[in-house]
């Protein structure tokens, strides 16, 4: 569903992205793993057109992401900080979604209900507290019931028992035809709801695997530790 | 004893003198009569009753279209129409042409003289003579309408004068006095010419009431004319306004100069004027109202200046000159000069620019008042700079000089101005 | 779906404080001007200030002001299947269309009713031609910065240039070159700064040009001719047309 091919992106001088190569097909829940500052965040817009690439290819279901905005129809995307005018009305945020995209969807009942947005519907955006403005925002990605859903650490400001419901959200979610691209920090989370594991380090994806290939068969299985001994590795080959 | 009979002498001399004088007046009297002239009379032309008369007639002209042109005048009679008489030159020759003393010329419409280049063909000519009389005629369409020449003590009055001048080159003045003497003009309304009125070697005269409008170069032109007066004369929207030269003694009252507004306009411009008086006049809405250049010792007081481009454009060889108690308001630039110093006194003028106070409510403000400002210096220097005209950097230069002034010269300052608008009546 | 996005602007705009504002001052200083100046002419002349300066001033500022605070709604626009022309052109239009619009009602109707005449229309036009110039310029100067404060700074500076320093500059042109003729050089001169050519193009409509004398008389021989129009008016729209397709294809490349 997504093929990256040679990306490199710059700030500058520096080299966020480098060389990078990825093919990810539907049907899969894929995290992105990776340090702080390692290019994942950069990685996510440049599929989105967020971000413009300095070289290579990113390609949508086959079609080429550059100086195109229809693909972008398929895509729920939540942002890892949530950015929406500050005096828009919640109500009128989903309104104006549901203007562009055409259609008559509403945002996603369960998310609404489990969320509680009602309570928060006729408020302005910027007054409302991190994690509401979070749950807004998954709210608005899974609103025309994408095929690509990618989502930048989607629990990272929610609650204990908001981030439950947000990962047993992402599980419904996986379908045949769809593939959720979410990046994470905390490797429980990963463990338990991704197949696919993604590593980036300095720009580059160091591990590309399914989760069961590294559990190998385990029951008691602490993901954490497999990966660190696993990247501990890598970089040594790297380094010799 | 010989000297008590040449008194004798003298008063009987007088006496025959005046005695003779009566005698050839009364003769004329007598023998004075009326010409009449219509297409249905006995003479038809003028031209046979100027050859007809004798001195002392009066020409009576009927209501008519005549078409006449030279008609030489060389008696002294008195011409005038009845009704409406037009005389139509066909743009051929000129009209009257006065060689004699005491002829009156009224009530006429000349129309059609013809553009010549070579001499100053004219409706009425004047020469070499004395005591004319001009009056109540109307003239259109002319080269030269009213023409005075080596002339004395003549009155040219309530005329209209109305031309068709397409270009300066082709075109003629209005009223042209040459070398004349003791001449009343008075009331007439001219326009449409080169010059509406056009004075030169003029002495001795007075110029009341006119009205000179809409002619393409000056409404009225001046030059080597000492000792004349103009009073209450109205000058408005010629091509350059009113041009005077190389003339002294000169005194302008209660004039109006107004709307002669262009790239080279004036309300009055002044070169080589001295010891003159210009006062009480109005000038309204000429790009330049008054300017000197050379002038000396005028006195310039109790005029109005208002809405014009520069009240006044003073260059640096004008000397001595006063200008006190005149009100200016909204001109766009009151006082400009060309020069960094000033020889010349302001005084007592109400400036509608002017930001000071009266403490002691004299109704004299109590601090001076600078009427050039940098900006209008600079115009001077460098022409091309009037394009920033009403730009922010103009007041910012303004500003700045009214704060510390470098450039401007340090006397050209009114120390007493008024608060309020001086007035006369 | 440029209508669509650009209603939300407008709609946005519209509840702006700053706009209502604007519109209030607008409003006021021109009723203010003709209520004080006895002659409607002159005060044409006055509102002409206002234009040249005021116009350029809270056009370029607010402007830029405007697209910092707008960021996160073209960034969220920018996640939607909405193309990035489609967006830009949408900000440009509504921000655009709103200051012109509120110029029109605030200072155009009033200066009509006050004062029918050529030089009111040349006025106004000439007030929603510079709307358009400086909206472009705050653009430019919003998309090549991504700092707002180094933005707002540069749209400042951009002010003070076009509305005093560029002239201060033609000053000393002409002073250092007074020895040459000019008036071909000035015609050129005034193309570079929209602000001098708006106010040139306004005054040479108003009888205060016959007090550019000889030279004025050069200018407005070729200024105030038909192709003199037409060149002003094209160098004026491409004023609006070149920053703002300059920063259109900055934010088309720009990185959110
Ligand atoms: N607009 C930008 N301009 C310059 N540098 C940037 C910009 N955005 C990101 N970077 C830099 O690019 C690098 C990658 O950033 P990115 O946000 O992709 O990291 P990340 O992997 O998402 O990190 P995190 O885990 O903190 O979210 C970082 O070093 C960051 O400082
Ligand atoms: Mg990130």
């Amino acid at each position: 569903m997504i093929e990256i091919k040679n990306l490199n992106k710059y700030y500058g001088k520096f080299h966020v992205l480098k060389n990078l190569d990825l093919n990810l097909e539907k049907g899969e829940i894929v995290a992105l793993m990776g340090p702080n500052g390692s290019g994942k965040t950069t990685l996510m817009k440049s599929i989105l057109g967020l971000v413009i690439p300095d070289k290579g290819e990113i390609k949508v279901n086959q079609i080429s992401v550059k100086n195109n905005s229809s693909y972008r129809k398929i895509i729920g995307y939540m942002p890892q900080i949530a950015n929406y005018p500050e005096n828009l009305k919640v109500s009128e945020l989903f309104k104006l979604i549901r203007d562009i995209r055409g259609g008559d969807d509403s945002p996603d009942k369960e998310l609404i209900a489990d969320f509680r947005i009602e309570e928060i519907y006729n408020k302005n955006f910027g007054q409302l507290s991190g994690g509401y403005k979070q749950r807004v925002t998954a709210a608005i990605a899974f609103m025309h019931k994408p095929s690509l859903l990618i989502l930048d650490e989607p629990t990272s400001s929610l609650d204990p028992l908001s981030s439950e419901i947000m990962k047993s959200k992402i599980l419904k979610e996986k379908k045949e035809s769809n593939l959720i691209f979410v990046s994470s920090h905390i490797a429980s989370e990963v463990e338990l709801i991704a197949d696919r594991i993604i590593y980036m380090l300095e720009g580059k994806i160091i591990l590309n695997t399914l989760i069961k290939n590294i559990k190998n068969g385990a029951t008691e299985f602490k993901l954490g530790k497999a990966l660190k001994d696993l990247i501990d590795m890598k970089i040594k080959e790297k380094n010799d | 004893m010989k000297k008590n009979s040449l008194k004798i002498l003298k008063k009987y001399f007088c006496f025959i003198c005046l005695l003779s004088a009566l005698c050839i007046l009364g003769f004329n009297f007598a023998s004075a009569k009326i010409i009449t002239v219509c297409s249905d009379c006995e003479i038809k032309t003028i031209k046979e009753a100027l050859a007809l008369s004798l001195d002392g007639d009066v020409i009576v002209i009927k209501e008519g279209y005549y078409k006449e042109n030279n008609l030489l005048v060389d008696k002294s009679i008195k011409i005038t129409g009845e009704n409406k008489v037009v005389i139509d030159l066909e743009f051929v020759n000129q009209g009257f042409v006065i060689k004699k003393e005491n002829v009156t010329v009224s009530n006429l419409e000349i129309r059609n003289i013809n553009v010549n280049y070579i001499q100053d063909l004219s409706a009425i000519r004047v020469e070499y003579t004395r005591g004319c009389t001009i009056e109540n005629n109307k003239i259109y369409n002319s080269f030269f309408a009213v023409y005075l020449a080596e002339s004395k003590d003549c009155i040219i009055r309530n005329n209209i004068i109305k031309g068709d001048a397409k270009s300066e080159s082709s075109s003629g003045n209005g009223i042209h006095l040459w070398n004349c003497s003791n001449i009343l003009i008075e009331k007439n309304e001219t326009s449409g010419h080169r010059d509406g009125i056009y004075l030169e070697f003029l002495k001795n005269s007075k110029l009341n009431g006119n009205y000179s409008h809409n002619n393409l170069r000056y409404g009225m032109h001046f030059m080597f004319s000492d000792s004349n007066a103009y009073t209450k004369n109205v000058f408005r929207e010629n091509g350059a306004g009113v041009a005077v030269m190389y003339t002294k003694y000169t005194e302008m009252r209660e004039n109006r100069f107004e709307d002669n507004w262009g790239p080279a306009s004036y309300g009055i411009l002044m070169k080589d004027i001295s010891n003159s008086i210009i006062m009480r006049n109005t000038f309204y809405k000429n790009t330049t109202a008054v300017y000197l250049e050379g002038s000396d010792m005028l006195q310039i007081t109790a005029n109005n200046f208002i809405e014009n481009g520069w009240a006044m454009k003073i260059l640096g060889n004008s000397l001595n000159n006063t200008i006190i108690s005149n009100n200016f308001e909204g001109n766009t630039f009151d006082v400009s000069s060309n020069s960094t110093r000033n020889e010349n006194v302001y005084q007592w003028n109400y400036w509608d620019k002017y930001e000071g106070y009266d403490m002691n409510k004299d109704d004299i403000g109590d601090v001076s008042y600078r009427p050039v400002s940098l900006y209008s210096m600079l115009i001077e220097k460098i022409p091309e700079s009037i394009i920033l005209l009403r730009s922010l950097i103009t007041d910012i230069l303004d500003v700045t000089e009214k704060v510390l002034p470098v450039f401007i010269p340090e006397t050209l300052v009114d120390n007493s101005p008024r608060m309020i608008k001086y007035k006369y009546d | 779906m440029i209508k669509k996005i650009f209603k939300y602007v407008v709609f946005e705009l519209i509840r702006s404080r700053i706009v209502w504002a604007y519109a209030v001052f607008l409003l006021l200083s021109t009723l203010g001007l003709f209520y004080l100046g006895q002659n409607s002419s002159k005060t044409v002349i006055s509102i002409l200030n206002i234009i040249l300066f005021i116009i350029p001033l809270v056009s370029i500022i607010f402007g830029t002001i405007h697209l910092y605070n707008s960021k996160e709604f073209i960034e969220f626009l920018l996640t939607q299947p909405v193309d990035r022309k489609t967006v830009y052109w949408s900000e440009y239009f509504g921000l655009a269309c709103v200051f012109s619009f509120v110029f029109t009602i605030c200072t155009g109707i009033p200066v009509l009713i006050f004062n029918f005449s050529f030089t009111s229309i040349y006025l106004i036009t000439s007030g929603i031609i510079l709307t358009f110039v400086f909206i472009s310029l705050a653009f430019l100067s919003s998309v090549i910065n991504n700092d707002k404060v180094k933005g707002i700074g540069l749209s400042i500076i951009l002010w003070l240039y076009f509305a005093i320093i560029f002239d201060g500059l033609i000053m000393s042109v002409f002073y250092l070159f007074r020895d040459y003729p000019l008036e071909k050089i000035i015609i050129f001169l005034t193309s570079l700064n929209p602000v001098d050519l708006s106010r040139v193009m306004v005054i040479l409509q108003t009888d205060v040009s016959a007090m550019m004398g000889f030279s004025g008389a050069t200018i407005q021989n070729y200024m105030g001719s038909f192709t003199g129009k037409v060149y002003a008016f094209a160098i004026l729209i491409l004023w609006i047309l070149i920053p703002s397709y300059i920063s259109y294809k900055i934010f088309s490349r720009k990185n959110f």
